[in-house]
C-alpha cells in the first residue's frame, strides 16, 4: 500500500461523496495525484437545498458550494468538470473520457451517484418538453425556476420527499399544486401510515391537492410538441399543467462498473471498506450497495450523510488505514415549518410508539421490533432525533411506555432506559 | 476581517480571518478545521459542527434559538457553553472569538 499513496487516485463523480473523498484522502496521507472527474460543470455542491431554499430563490448557486475552490487548490486536487467518464479499462488501469482523453489510475474510486427514475412514457422519452422536469442537479432547478411563477399550475408526479418539498415551496410561492401519487398514500415507501396522513393533511391545509392511487400513463402536448399541457392518468383523467415535476426515485449509476465487469446488484457491491470486486477500485455514496452492521443486511441509501460518512471511511481505507463504514442511516426533510428528521430504517417494525401528538406539529414516532428501536421519525423534535441515534447505534433496549411518557425528560431515556 | 481562533482538544490553535456574514461552521469548513464537519450544510440538522463558546464571547452574539438547544440535548460532550457553529454568524464584534472543539467530534 505504501507505494500506492504516491500514485494517482482518480475519483469519478463530483458530488458530496467525491468532494469529501478528495480532501479526506489528502488528510489521510495520499501523496500522489488526486484527480476528480465530474459530469456536472460545478464543484461539489449541497443538493438538499435544490428542492428547498434554492428552488424558492432565497439562496444563490455560489452559496451552495460545499467548499470553495481554494480548499481544493490548497490540497492540490485537480478537477475535470463537465466531462463524463465513459469506460473503465481495468487491464490498462485507466478511464476513458467522453472527450477522448484517458486518465491513468493506481486507485479508482467511483462516486457516480444516481439519476432520477424516469416516467415510462414514450412521448416524453424521445424529447423532453420544456416544461417537464426532473430534479437532481443545479441545472435541473435553474431550468424549472424560470417557470416557477405565481398562478401557474404545477403537477408533481410522486409523493415522496422531493415531491412534497417542491409542493411546499410552490404553494408558498403562489402556484396551484397537484400531487399525483401512484400508491394509496404519500411517503408510502418510507413511513408509517400515521406519518403519511399527517403530511398529507398539512399539505392539503396549505392548499395542495393530493391524488393518491393515481398513476400517470401519458402526457398531452401542445401543437408545437415542446410543452406539455396536461398529465393523463391510467383512468383517463386529464390534469392540466403549466409545468410538471417528476420525483419518483433514483436509479444508481452502476453502468460504468457493470460494463467493466465489477459486481453489481442494486448498486455497486462493496465491502465495509468500500472496496469493489476489484481491489484497485473502490466506491462511495448513493451508487453503492454496502453492508450495514446495525441492520445486518446490505443497504443502498440515497442520502447526504451516507455519502459523506462512507466517503470518509473509503478515503482512509484507500490510504492504507482500513476503516469500516458502520453508521446508522439518517435523513432529513424540511417542509413549511416542519423539520422532519429520521434515523434508522423502519421496515419490519412490530410496534409504533408516539411521543407527543401530530396535532401539535411536534412529535416523534418510534418504530420498534422486539423491544429494540429500529427507527424514528421526528417532526420539530430534535432531542428525540439525537436520542434515537444513540439508542440505535448503542443498541439500548427501550421501554415503550417510557418513550411515550412525555413527563420523562428525553435525557433520562438515554441514561435509564 | 475578524479573526476566529479554533482550539483543538490537544490545545493546538488555528487563527483564521473570517469573512463577515459567513457562519463559523462555513469558516471552519473552508479552512479544513478538524472536528467541524457541517454535514447538513448549516440547516441545523446534524450537530457535526459542535463547539464551545465561553461566556465572555457569548454575550457578543445572539443566544441560541430553541431549536439549536434541542439539537444539543442528547449530543455528546455537551456543556453550558455548547453551540452549533453553523448558527453563529461572523460579525465585526466577534474579532478574536475562541471556539473550543469537543473531545469526541467525529
Amino acid at each position: 500500500m505504501s507505494e500506492a499513496i504516491s500514485g494517482t487516485a482518480v475519483i469519478v463523480g463530483a458530488g458530496h461523496a467525491a468532494g469529501e473523498l478528495a480532501t479526506q484522502m489528502r488528510d489521510n496521507g495520499w501523496r500522489g495525484r488526486i484527480l476528480v472527474i465530474g459530469e456536472e460543470p460545478s464543484l461539489p455542491y449541497h443538493r438538499p437545498p435544490l428542492s428547498k431554499a434554492y428552488l424558492a430563490g432565497t439562496v444563490t448557486a455560489q452559496t451552495l458550494l460545499i467548499k470553495p475552490q481554494a480548499v481544493f487548490d490548497s490540497a492540490d486536487i485537480e478537477f475535470i468538470a463537465g466531462v463524463r467518464v465513459i469506460a473503465i479499462d481495468r487491464a490498462g488501469s485507466r478511464v476513458h473520457l467522453a472527450d477522448g482523453r484517458t486518465a491513468h489510475y493506481d486507485r479508482l474510486i467511483l462516486a457516480t451517484g444516481g439519476r432520477p427514475r424516469t416516467l415510462p412514457i414514450p412521448r416524453i422519452q424521445q424529447a423532453t418538453p420544456d416544461n417537464f422536469h426532473y430534479l437532481r442537479t443545479l441545472a435541473d432547478v435553474d431550468r424549472m425556476r424560470e417557470q416557477f411563477k405565481p398562478g401557474k399550475r404545477l403537477v408533481i408526479i410522486g409523493g415522496g420527499y422531493v415531491g412534497l418539498e417542491v409542493a411546499a415551496v410552490a404553494i408558498e410561492r403562489g402556484l396551484h399544486v397537484t400531487i399525483l401519487e401512484a400508491l394509496p398514500r404519500v411517503l408510502a415507501r418510507v413511513t408509517a401510515p400515521e406519518l403519511s396522513a399527517f403530511y398529507a393533511e398539512r399539505h392539503q391545509n396549505a392548499g395542495v391537492e393530493i391524488c393518491t392511487d393515481t398513476q400517470v400513463e401519458d402526457v398531452q402536448l401542445d401543437p408545437s410538441g415542446h410543452a406539455i399541457t396536461a398529465m393523463v392518468t391510467v383512468d383517463g383523467r386529464h390534469i392540466e399543467a403549466d409545468l410538471a415535476v417528476v420525483g419518483i426515485g433514483l436509479i444508481p449509476n452502476v453502468e460504468l462498473a457493470s460494463d467493466a465487469g465489477l459486481a453489481v446488484d442494486d448498486g455497486i457491491l462493496v465491502d465495509e471498506f468500500g472496496q469493489t470486486s476489484d481491489p484497485n477500485i473502490y466506491a462511495a455514496g448513493d451508487c453503492t450497495n454496502h453492508p450495514n452492521p446495525y441492520f445486518g443486511r446490505r443497504l443502498r441509501l440515497e442520502s447526504v450523510p451516507n455519502a459523506l460518512e462512507q466517503a470518509r471511511c473509503v478515503a482512509a481505507s484507500v490510504c492504507g488505514k482500513p476503516k469500516a463504514y458502520a453508521s446508522v442511516p439518517w435523513f432529513w426533510s424540511d417542509q413549511y415549518h416542519l423539520k422532519l428528521k429520521m434515523v434508522g430504517l423502519s421496515q419490519g417494525y412490530d410496534q409504533l410508539v408516539m411521543r407527543g401528538t401530530t396535532e401539535s406539529d411536534c412529535f416523534a414516532a418510534f418504530y420498534l421490533k422486539d423491544g429494540y428501536l429500529l427507527a424514528v421519525d421526528t417532526v420539530n423534535r430534535a432531542p428525540e432525533f439525537m436520542l434515537a441515534k444513540r439508542l440505535i447505534s448503542e443498541r439500548i433496549r427501550v421501554d415503550p411506555c417510557r418513550l411515550a411518557d412525555e413527563s420523562i425528560p428525553v435525557k433520562d431515556l438515554l441514561t435509564h432506559p | 476581517m475578524p479573526t476566529i481562533i479554533f482550539v483543538q482538544p490537544d490545545g493546538s490553535e488555528q487563527h483564521i480571518d473570517a469573512a463577515l456574514g459567513l457562519s463559523v461552521m462555513q469558516v471552519a469548513v473552508n479552512h479544513q478545521v478538524p472536528g467541524i464537519l457541517g454535514d447538513c450544510g448549516g440547516s441545523c440538522s446534524c450537530a457535526t459542527c459542535h463547539g464551545y463558546v465561553e461566556r465572555e464571547w457569548a454575550q457578543h452574539m445572539p443566544a441560541a434559538e430553541p431549536y439549536e438547544n434541542d439539537m444539543l440535548t442528547c449530543a455528546a460532550d455537551v456543556t453550558e457553553s455548547s453551540r452549533l457553529s453553523c448558527q453563529i454568524i461572523v460579525t465585526p464584534q466577534l474579532d478574536g472569538l475562541v471556539i473550543r472543539l469537543p473531545p469526541t467530534s467525529r
